[in-house]
């Protein structure tokens, strides 16, 4: 059962950590959450990044939101930003695709093109 | 949208956007009464009186980069065909809230789905402010989810570090659990 109290214990371990994590630049991941995003499945999505960041304790990647990105048809939009590289934007994103994008992508560096918008609209 | 925890997901980015300090989410089941009340109400912007009669429309919307806005119209409609009601108060620099009601046992009413992941996205999407209060209860068995109580806790260690977020998604699983989920 958790409780409170183990935050005391994440604290400790984490807190140099994160000092850490706000000095270095790092990757960013922003999710489209708008009503269009959620309506076509960006909270599982989401979570999935929650998740897969989680389960490799990534601190040096952000997972964020924003809202309308403004191409609703592709939603859900996920923008991946490597520090000094140009914006992969992916787009029809489901659950199942987000391991191989931390994977080969925010671990690697290398897009996983299929998935991509320029892939999307030939 | 098929669940009713993505409508509060949707509804609750209204307050953040709106600059709230705290959101507080109150959802109510009582079998007994088949019904289930959602109340969100936030201490952001507020809304004029004549922008809180034009909010239930479709062709109402802050944003700038088009003319349509779907929560509030799609969520009024649910409340409708569920055999509940809607209700929006509003005050400039004072706050809103929205009151929710469904009846339990409508075929139309969708299942409350995950909970959990909602309140994820938006600790996660806003870390920082605002404070977000979940209150389940089911049939008298409460659950209360307050993130003033783990910043604390936390000392200067954000909401949105990795390893706090699965805490948190074990922490509002069992829970919500305890309490009692529903379908």
């Amino acid at each position: 059962m958790k409780s409170i109290a183990d935050l005391e214990k994440i604290r400790q371990k984490t807190l140099s950590a994160v000092n850490l994590r706000r000095e270095s630049e790092g990757t960013r991941i922003v999710v489209g959450m708008a009503t269009c995003g959620i309506a076509a499945g960006a909270r599982p999505v989401m979570n999935a990044f929650i998740d897969e960041i989680g389960k490799r304790n990534m601190l040096n990647v952000v997972v964020a939101q924003t809202g309308c990105i403004g191409m609703c048809r592709y939603e859900p939009i996920v923008e991946v930003t490597l520090p000094g590289q140009e914006k992969v934007t992916y787009v029809h994103v489901k659950p199942e695709m987000v391991a191989r994008i931390v994977s080969e992508h925010v671990v690697n560096g290398n897009p996983v093109v299929e998935y991509t918008i320029g892939a999307a609209e030939k | 949208m098929n669940e009713l925890s993505l409508y509060i997901l949707d509804l609750v980015q209204n307050s953040i956007s709106a600059g709230a300090k705290l959101v507080e989410i109150r959802i109510v089941v009582s079998r007994g009464e088949d019904r289930i009340t959602v109340l969100i109400q936030d201490d952001g912007c507020g809304m004029t009186p004549e922008f809180l009669k034009r909010a239930v429309s479709p062709f109402t919307t802050t944003r700038t980069t088009r003319k349509v806005g779907l929560g509030i119209p799609m969520i009024k409609e649910l409340c409708e065909l569920c055999q509940g009601s809607f209700e929006i108060e509003s005050q400039v620099g004072v706050g809103t809230a929205l009151h929710l009601s469904f009846r339990l046992s409508n075929i139309d009413l969708p299942p409350m789905g995950n909970l959990v992941e909602t309140m994820l996205t938006l600790v996660n999407g806003a870390p920082e402010k605002p404070e977000f209060l979940l209150e389940y209860a089911v049939d008298g068995d409460s659950f209360e989810f307050d993130t003033r109580q783990i910043r604390q806790a936390l000392g200067g260690v954000p909401l949105d570090t990795p390893e706090v977020l699965i805490w948190m998604r074990d922490y509002l699983q069992e829970g919500i659990e305890a309490a009692g989920k529903l379908p």
